[in-house]
Order: C-alpha cells, then structure tokens, then sequence
C-alpha cells in the first residue's frame, strides 16, 4: 500500500510538474506577485458578458496555456480535474466543454487547488494518465454575487472579511523526468467543524482544519515543520494563519519563518482587502506562479502546500448552521529521480 | 424656510440617527436589511405612541429622510384613514401614505437597472 | 475536554483574538454624512416651498424624498453610492437613499439574468422585507387605534 499513517498517501512514481499557468485580474495584478502570474487582466470581465462567463473564461485559458506551456498536446492530456465556487461547479464544467478532455468536477471550495493536484496525482502515479490537468479558479464579482451582497450595495465589509481573488491557475502533471518539480505525498483532510459560524470570519473557521491536516502530516510523516523552507497555507489570511500558529504551538509544532499563507501574502496593505484574499484562486495562482518559479530556481526544494476550503453554502448559513472546513496537504519537492 | 437654526437641529438629529444605526451595526453584526426594518420598526412605535411628531416639528428633514420617517409615515397613515374611513382605511392608508416613495424606488430602480451594469470593485 | 466545550473554548479565544478596530472613525463618519444628506433633503424640501408656496410642507417633503431617491438609485447605478457607503456605513443606509439602494444594487447586479426573474424579482431581496415589515406593523397599529 502506498500509504502512511491514517490520512497520507504517497506517491511512489513522483508525479511531475510539467507545465503551469495562472491568469489574473487587475486587482491581483498590483498586488504583491504581480512579476509571477503569467497573465494580468486589464478588465475582469475578459469580453464576457457576465463574471461568471468570464471566470469560466478564465479557467479554460489557464488551462490550455499550461498545456501549451508544457510542451505537449491536449490530447496527451487524459484527465482534467478542476472545480471552483459557483453553484453546482459551472465555471468549471463550462470551461471543459470545449476541451474535449475526459473530465472530473471537484468541490472543495477553496482547498480545490490541493485536492484537484492530489486527485491528479494519484492518476499519473498509478498509470491511469500520461498527463494529468488540475485547475481551479475565483472570481471577486461573482463569488460576492452569490455569497454577499450585489456589488453596488453601499455596505462596510466587516474587518475580518477576506477578498476573493480574481484568479485562475492550471498545473500540468505527467510522468517527464525531464522536469523537475514532482509531488511527493499529499495528507487527505478530515471535515472539521469548530462551530464558527460568522460567514465573514473564514480564517477562524477553516484554521482548525489547517491544524487537522497538518497535525496528521506530521504524525504520518514522522516530519516537523523544519522538514520544508515553505509551509503555504492557501487562504486563511492575517487571522486564520495566526490562529493556525497558536493552535499548532498548543499541538507542540512551532511553525516558524517558513509559514505563510497565500491570502496573507498575495495583496499589498493599501489594497483595503482586511484579513487579505481569499477564493479557490488565491491559493491557485500563488503556487502556479511564485511557488513553482521560485522552486525552478532553486531557491525552493520543499513546499508543503495546504489548501483550505469552508464547505458552507449560502443556504446553510441563512439556516444557522455553523461552517465546516477541509484541508489537505500536498508535499511538492524539487531535484532527483 | 431656509433657517440656518433649522438645518443645524436637521444636521444634528439626522446624524445621530445615523450614528445610532453604525452604533447597532458594529456591536450586533446587523446586515443593512435588518438595521432598516429595526429602524421602520421604530419609526412606527414612534407615531404609534405619539412622539412621532413632536420630533419631526423639532427636526424636520433630521427624522423624516431616515427610514424611521417611512415608518412613521405607514403608520400616520393606517391611523388616520382608519379614522376616517374606518376598517378598509386601516388596510389601505398605510401603503397609500408611502405610495409616492415606493412608486419612486420601483421606478428609479428599474430604469436604472436597465441602464446600468454592476462594476468590479477596486 | 469534550467537543462543545473546545468549540466554546475556541469561539471565545477568536473573538479575544480579532483585531478590535476603533469605532470612533466609522461613528463620525455615519454622522457627518447622514446629517448632511437630511440636510439635504430639507433643502429640496424648502426649495420646493420656496418655488410654490402653496404645496403643504407634507407634499413638499414626500417630493424631496422622492427627489433623494431618484439620486441615490443614479448614483448606485453609476458605481458611487457604494464607495460613500463603504466611508459611511450607516450614514448612507438609515437615509431613505440606502432604502433606494437596496432595490437599485440587486436591480442592476441581477439584470443579467433576464428582466423578469432577474432584474424585477431581485429588486427587492433587502428592501422586501423592509416594506413587508412596514406594511404588517401599520395595519396592527391602524387595527389597534381603530379599537381603542
């Protein structure tokens, strides 16, 4: 059995990262990594008529320029695995409609970018795939249509609210020594509810999935922190990150210097964002640019990416429910065979 | 008309108001469709216990353009044509005493929804 | 430890542990903004007197709110109302201009999805339960003083 412990799964073949591809909007694009994300967009509307049409866009575009960036055909390509945060997944069902490549919707809110890497990976690693896509994608106007208000309401965004980023990113897997970067284990999250249920407080809902995950990684793994120059959460923002470091002190695994968070991280202090971004593509279109070059480089040898996502509904928390959450952890490591 | 004193008791009252609704917004978390159903709540209570009025003698604009004046307006209305007409007017006087700001938030909404699209924010 | 009492014990420790940000700002900015637009409205209602003198002051102040409506559903349109309600807050929302914004914003943000079961249905997802509730209480304080 490829497996450690309770949760994590490792993959013996190395899946490798063969190509990527993020497209983003403006907002993002003046944000902390703007040089990283291979696209910027001038209009978030991206010719479309309306934001969910053109987050649909915007996937789809990610997805065949990382195919274009990984040097092979769409037809190599024998599985896509993408999800996103509109109703019933039509950003991604939409955008794989003309792509002609067999097909899996995800949901995992915004731990999609971690799930859809180890669904891929697990398909590259036990030969089901040459080539595996993985994609996810948010968009703000959207995403606040359908979870806030309209956007032209005139109300004060709470202080512990997060902002969705526009953004979409693909990365491509296949079995190609030639590359470099390759996924080594991934820890499955378990559905975790802390009894949160302030819907704009995410980051202290989703944090003790974080913990959950990571806790069982390490336990898996026999690791610590120490074992990774990154640890990148994917959007718990300023507060969910801190709240994750005391929950993981209190657990005895001091996260240090090397932690940080996708949503902390992607805007900059006068952007008025809050507790920072948030949104399947904030993590998505950290770790398909900045991550992935800076591990090229090598500057980056081992990354434990955690993508964390709050399984609620609108529906839900009208009914008072509180917000569960789901983390999963991916190790991705740069050099050998 | 136009009495500076007026527009300062109008400036006061009405910002006060407004500051009692922020007030509720960041001590209870109230989204902006509950603080305007407490407030025409409250306007009614007001016309229906009789302090509606003396208020709005006093500061005139100050508490009849914030919502509390829409509710005091229902009410004044469901009271007085119930007066006069006596059952039906209790169902119809309220409505009819709103009707032209109604009439006017329909409208203006409409045409601008169909004129306008909603924009990204920065 | 059992599970209600670590998810009471974690609730507690979140609200402790969110940034408290000062209410005073927000506080001035709600005042200052809602007096000026009640201002505002007793200057279209003194200069609808001012123009003919013999509308009633009740007339006279129906037309100014309608005049503040139409102005602030402009505004909302054009993609201004929700910056000065983002400063304001509650300044913008007590006014009868957020009642306006809240049937212009979902009118213009839904339009995509078709006139009637977009633009018109939507209308009135926050301003709904405003007229519901206004419609309810008036007729029991109507039924109350018709017998008393």
């Amino acid at each position: 059995m490829n497996r450690l412990g309770r949760q994590t799964i490792v993959f013996k073949n190395k899946p490798r990262v063969v190509g990527s591809y993020t497209v983003v909007g403006p907002k993002e694009g003046r944000g902390n990594f703007a040089k990283f994300f291979d696209k910027i967009l001038e209009d978030d509307l991206f010719g479309e008529k309306s934001y969910e049409a053109a987050e649909s866009k915007m996937l789809k575009f990610a997805i065949t320029e990382a195919i274009k960036n990984a040097n092979i055909d769409k037809t190599q390509i024998d599985a896509l695995f993408a999800g996103d945060l509109m109703n019933q997944i039509i950003s991604s069902s939409f955008a794989a409609r003309k792509l002609e490549i067999p097909y899996f919707g995800l949901f995992g809110a915004c731990s999609t970018m971690a799930e859809s890497l180890i669904m891929g990976s697990c398909y590259v690693d036990g030969g089901f795939a040459r080539y595996a896509a993985c994609a996810t994608g948010s968009h703000f106007s959207s995403a606040e249509k359908q979870f806030r208000y309209p956007l032209e309401l005139g109300t004060q965004r709470p202080p512990t609210s997060q902002w969705t980023v526009t953004g979409t990113g693909c990365t491509i897997l296949g079995n190609d020594d030639s590359a470099g970067i390759f996924v080594e284990c991934a820890t499955i999250g378990k559905v975790v509810d802390w009894d949160v249920t302030d819907a704009n407080n995410m980051g202290a809902a989703m944090a003790p999935a974080a913990m959950s995950t990571l806790k069982a990684h390490f336990e898996d793994t026999g690791r610590t922190a120490d074992d990774y120059d990154l640890i990148l959460t994917g959007d718990l923002g300023k507060l969910g990150s801190e709240i994750l470091m005391d929950l993981m002190e209190y657990n005895g695994y001091k996260l240090g210097s090397n932690y940080n968070d996708c949503g902390q991280m992607i805007f900059n202090n006068t952007q008025k964002t809050f507790m920072g971004g948030s949104g399947c593509g904030c993590g998505a279109s950290i770790l398909n640019s900045y991550v992935y070059s800076r591990m090229n480089k090598g500057m980056l040898k081992n990354v434990l990416f955690i993508a964390t996502g709050a399984l609620m509904s609108t529906l839900s928390s009208q009914q008072g429910n509180s917000i569960p959450a789901i983390a999963h952890a991916v190790s991705i490591k740069f050099g050998g065979k | 008309m136009f009495d500076p004193i007026m527009y300062l008791k109008v400036f006061l009252v009405g910002g006060f108001v407004c500051m009692i609704g922020q007030i509720l917004i960041i001590t209870t978390k109230m989204t902006s469709a509950r603080i305007l159903v407490s407030f025409l709540l409250f306007g009614v209570a007001l016309e229906a216990l009789g302090l509606f009025q003396p208020i709005r003698d006093f500061a005139g604009s100050g508490i009849t353009v914030p919502i509390i004046g829409f509710g005091a307006s229902l009410a004044h209305g469901a009271i007085d044509a119930g007066n006069s007409m006596g059952l039906l007017g209790v169902f119809t006087g309220g409505l009819s005493a709103v009707a032209g700001g109604i009439a006017a938030a329909i409208l203006a909404g409409y045409l601008v929804g169909l004129i306008f699209t909603s924009k990204t924010k920065k | 430890m059992n599970e209600k009492e670590r998810n009471q014990r974690y609730n507690a420790y979140v609200s402790a542990k969110m940034t408290k940000t000062k209410p005073w700002p927000s506080l001035f900015h709600a005042f200052w903004v809602g007096g000026l637009i009640c201002c505002l409205g007793e200057l279209i209602k003194d200069l609808c007197l001012y123009i003919s003198p013999e509308l009633s002051t009740q007339t006279a102040s129906t037309w100014s709110l309608i005049a503040l409506i139409v102005l602030a559903a402009l505004l909302t349109g054009l993609g201004i109302f929700d910056r000065i309600g983002a400063y304001a807050g509650a300044g913008t929302i007590i006014p009868i201009t957020g009642f306006s914004n809240s049937i212009a914003s979902p009118a213009v943000e839904f339009k995509r999805e078709g006139l009637v079961f977009g633009l018109m249905a939507k209308m009135f997802i926050i301003a709904g339960p405003v007229i519901v509730t206004g419609v309810v209480a008036s007729i029991i304080v109507g039924l109350v003083y018709l017998f008393i």
